[in-house]
């Protein structure tokens, strides 16, 4: 449910990671990755839609200026993996797009802008499943909020952000919606 | 005897006059009639018509007894007001011998709701190639002079001019069911716009056009009358009007859902619209209603065509085709052409009641509403608006058109040679 | 809410354009080690077939297995069983199974309307063919391979068919192609003209949103795709054309004719074809001929709709003409 909570942002949100401290934290994911990966060599990236897609983006090229090397970047739609397609109408696609190579026996750095119940994580795990066998699978997001559902946890954090249930996390980058920002809010009473 | 006066009735939609009933007959028409001796039937300004005379009537027994007979059939033809009924010959075994018109004839004396007139085949089996025996069946008890192959046309050109021919003897006259078979092939729906959008086989004007243009020529090669079932398009009102005016003898009937309802009920593929002919468009609709008023179309036949549910409950392709009517009729005539404006009620009790008795010759039905007269009547709340629900019909069937729909007047009560057959809406 | 597709005509211009977009990310499942997703784990669809048709049922059948659908096939051809009376009691006994959707090809026009609207059942009704009435997904997907060749891939996506000039030959009258896609290549923005021999064109075809031709010369040139319609032998023995070598001389697509369409201009066949009579087999194996095509994009197309229709708690397209009625 942490996509459409932050639907639910009202405008008197504050922000809590600017556009300097997003890119500042972004360096230092790419930087951890290449520590933790011994080198970056067979590293793909696959953005989760919309934002997660992005981020990915990003990070792709801020390891090829570490490691001077092309990193694999792609998407991975998880819509028809969610375990709550009969609570809504079905939603639009967004695309999945493997890198040339596959996944088989890389490791795959699944990218996401906030982790929250952990259900859109264990969705994409699943969609992993059905494309190939990576060697490994590690998750980056930007945000981790916190209250989580399932046993899943990042391997890379950009900002631990411990939020109350009544709050809302939204993330807006430049790609889609003209400026970066992380705002937190207060969840909009219906 | 007993002895019934009906208070204030709006007699063919005009004054308030009383009408005494002495058994069979009626005795007195006029205002301030005494009611000494008499039941009285409190009228309140509800409009008294002769009973009225179908002449196109299926009642299905023998052999459909599933959806109709003769019982419930006269019945519910008491419920419409109606005293007499002309019964189709398409039953099993087909009404082409003297036998079986005699039984139903019977069967309708027997039951005292409505007299049966039965009609009988023009060929043996209604399969169009040997005439039946018309004179054994216009000799026989049920005295038949209305003949048809409804349901199917007689499309031989030879028979039906034979038919046409050989029933001059005897005064009787050819009902026509036509429809052009080759050009039907398939048909489901009127051919046009909707048929074309729907996918559904077409039913052509011209196939019904065709053999009217060709049966009032026959019929005045021959000196003969003929009489058109059904006309459903306003080209065939074209035909007849043109007929008429070269003094050929023809006659034609109308029925109510031609005069209400059009192919784009249809587009609901509920088959409860599946009629043949089929429901046509607008603009047939509003030539018939015309020509009903002007006369071009004599009269108004119900065409009630009984089906048990489940030959309705079903696709469109599957379905049976026809509409109970009896119970409908004269409302969808107040509807269409009273409360239109394009008749009166002396023009109703004409086009329902004594025209079709004439075409048909049905003794003692569709006379005057005057002392001597038998005592046929039916007494209309006109003032009446209710929505129709089958589950009221006396009918054995409930496939009709206008369930849920609002519609105009109530036939509360019905006298059958001075015999209650309907009390305040009920069957006696 | 309304849960079914029983004509194309009920499609508005965004539901189509969403069920062509979600057809293209069908399409790269095809593409996958794994041609499988879980979107309708646990939901079981029958597929009714009164009417023969091999392929638009495994078509259906593909699409369905693919989203992880369970799959019930009824075949329930026969003179016994395709009576009016079996097609109520037929769909009442699968409801009774705990169906959640009917894929249904019915002979008679209308019986997929009639399933959806009678009150028989509650599960979705999905036409896969009714009579000389509909047939939706076949115009989808011909939408989804004309919008693929015209325009592009990923360029079509959130695209239209506007402008495109489609022309559609053949036996318009017995067929449910042609009239699910003047229906919906007119919701797309598509200019659409039928060219047939006038025995073969519809009483009240003037109230089509198309054209109607019956020179197929003089067309050829402005068409950016020429779909050609099956021609049953049959008809010519009830009298619509005089013979198959005259039909085939004046509405058949050879080699010379091809010849005559602009240049990216493609060829379309809903299938099976007649070689010899509508199309020639150099036509027929040629690039430019999408029958093939037109296959494959009939999963993708099936899976689209099924997802779009059943994916969820309530339908994603609207059917603005069904709720009307």
């Amino acid at each position: 449910m942490d996509k459409h909570d932050q639907q639910d942002t009202q405008s008197d949100a504050r922000p809590v990671l600017e556009s300097p401290d997003i890119a500042r934290v972004l360096t230092r994911i790419a930087h951890e990755i290449v520590e933790r990966a011994k080198g970056a060599d067979d590293v793909v990236l696959l953005g989760i839609p919309t934002r997660g897609v992005f981020l990915a983006q990003r990070l792709a090229v801020k390891l090829e200026e570490i490691t001077d090397r092309k990193i694999p970047v792609g998407s991975l739609d998880i819509t028809m993996y969610r375990d709550d397609l009969r609570m809504h109408p079905p939603r639009a696609l967004a695309r999945t797009e493997i890198p040339g190579d596959g996944i088989d026996g890389r490791l795959v750095v699944l990218v996401d802008d906030v982790l929250f119940s952990g259900r859109t994580i264990r969705a994409a795990l699943d969609a992993l499943n059905d494309i190939g066998r990576p060697r490994a699978v590690q998750l980056a997001v930007l945000v981790d909020r916190g209250h989580r559902e399932l046993p899943i946890r990042a391997d890379y954090v950009g900002k631990n952000l411990p939020t109350s249930l009544r709050e809302t996390v939204k993330v807006q980058l430049a790609e889609e919606d003209g400026r970066d920002t992380v705002l937190l809010g207060a969840k909009q009473t219906q | 005897m007993s002895k019934i006066l009906i208070r204030g009735a709006k007699v063919l939609g005009g004054e308030p006059q009383d009408v005494l009933i002495d058994g069979a007959v009626i005795e007195a028409v006029g205002t301030g009639l005494s009611a000494e001796g008499a039941e009285v039937v409190e009228a309140g300004g509800k409009v008294l018509l002769p009973g009225l005379v179908d002449l196109h009537t299926h009642l299905r027994e023998p052999g459909r007894e599933d959806s109709e007979t003769v019982l419930t059939g006269t019945r519910a033809a008491a419920s419409g007001g109606y005293t007499a009924v002309f019964a189709m010959a398409n039953t099993f075994p087909v009404a082409d011998t003297a036998g079986v018109v005699e039984q139903v004839y019977r069967l309708g004396q027997e039951h005292g709701y409505c007299d049966v007139q039965p009609i009988g085949a023009v060929t043996v089996g209604l399969e169009g190639k040997k005439l039946a025996e018309l004179g054994a069946m216009h000799e026989s008890a049920a005295g038949v002079t209305v003949f048809s192959d409804d349901g199917k046309c007689v499309d031989d050109a030879v028979i039906m001019r034979r038919a046409l021919e050989y029933v001059k003897a005897f005064g009787g006259v050819v009902a026509q069911h036509a429809q052009e078979p080759r050009l039907t092939e398939g048909a489901q729906m009127n051919e046009g716009i909707v048929s074309a959008e729907l996918g559904l086989g077409g039913w052509p004007a011209v196939a019904e056009e065709s053999i009217i243009a060709r049966d009032v020529l026959l019929a005045e090669h021959v000196g003969s009358r003929v009489h058109i079932c059904h006309l459903s398009t306003a080209g065939s009102v074209e035909i007849i009007r043109w007929a008429k005016s070269r003094g050929i003898d023809v006659t034609a009937e109308v029925t109510p859902h031609h005069l209400l309802l059009t192919d784009e009920l249809v587009r609901t593929y509920n088959p409860v619209y599946k009629v043949n002919p089929p429901l046509r468009t607008e603009r047939d609709v509003l030539a018939l209603r015309e020509a009903l008023a002007d006369g071009t179309i004599d009269i108004v036949a119900t065409d009630h065509a009984p089906h048990p549910h489940e030959d309705k409950d079903c696709e469109w392709a599957a379905a049976a085709m026809g509409m109970v009517g009896l119970e409908t009729a004269l409302s969808v005539v107040q509807e269409t052409m009273v409360d239109t404006g394009l008749l009166t009620w002396a023009g109703v009790a004409e086009r329902m009641s004594s025209k079709p008795a004439e075409i048909g010759q049905a003794k003692g039905h569709g006379r005057p509403v005057s002392a001597g007269e038998p005592a046929n009547l039916t007494l209309v709340d006109t003032e009446y608006r209710g929505d129709v629900d089958p589950a009221g019909f006396a009918s054995r069937s409930r496939n009709t058109p206008y369930e849920g729909r609002e519609l105009p007047g109530r036939v509360t009560h019905t006298w059958l040679r001075g015999k209650a057959t309907l009390v305040d809406g009920k069957l006696t | 809410m309304q849960r079914h597709l029983i004509s194309a005509a009920d499609l508005t211009r965004d539901d189509a354009v969403l069920i062509l977009d979600t057809a293209e990310e069908m399409a790269r499942v095809a593409d996958r080690p794994i041609k499988k997703l879980p979107t309708l784990r646990g939901r079981t669809i029958v597929n009714l077939f009164f009417e023969d048709s091999t392929r638009t049922r495994i078509s259906f059948e593909a699409a369905e297995k693919r989203l992880s659908a369970d799959v019930i096939n009824f075949t329930a051809k026969g003179s016994s069983v395709s009576k009016g009376e079996s097609l109520k009691d037929t769909a009442q006994t699968l409801e009774a199974m705990g169906v959640d959707a009917v894929v249904i090809r019915h002979g008679a026009s209308g019986a997929p309307f009639r399933l959806a609207t009678s009150g028989w059942i509650d599960a979705a009704v999905i036409n896969a063919g009714d009579g000389t009435h509909q047939h939706p997904t076949q115009a989808l997907l011909d939408a989804f391979t004309m919008r693929r060749r015209l325009i592009g891939r990923d360029a079509g996506l959130g695209q239209d068919l506007s402008g495109k000039r489609i022309t559609i030959v053949g036996d318009v009258l017995h067929s449910r192609v042609a009239r699910s896609n003047v229906d919906l290549l007119h919701t797309l923005g598509a200019e659409v003209t039928l060219v047939a021999p006038p025995t073969l064109v519809p009483v009240g075809v003037e109230t089509w949103p198309c054209e109607v031709s019956y020179d197929l010369d003089s067309t050829l040139a402005k068409s950016d795709a020429v779909m050609m319609l099956r021609v049953q032998r049959e008809r010519m023995n009830a009298a619509f054309f005089p013979t198959e070598r005259e039909y085939s001389r004046r509405y058949g697509l050879d080699g010379e004719r091809m010849a005559k369409m602009p240049e990216h201009a493609i060829v379309m066949h809903p299938g099976p074809m007649v070689r010899g009579m509508e199309i020639t087999a150099e036509v027929a194996d040629s690039d430019r001929c999408t029958v093939v095509e037109q296959v494959a994009n009939g999963v993708s197309i099936r899976m689209a709709v099924l997802y779009l229709l059943l994916g969820g708690n309530e339908p994603a397209v609207s059917h603005t003409r069904i709720e009307e009625k």
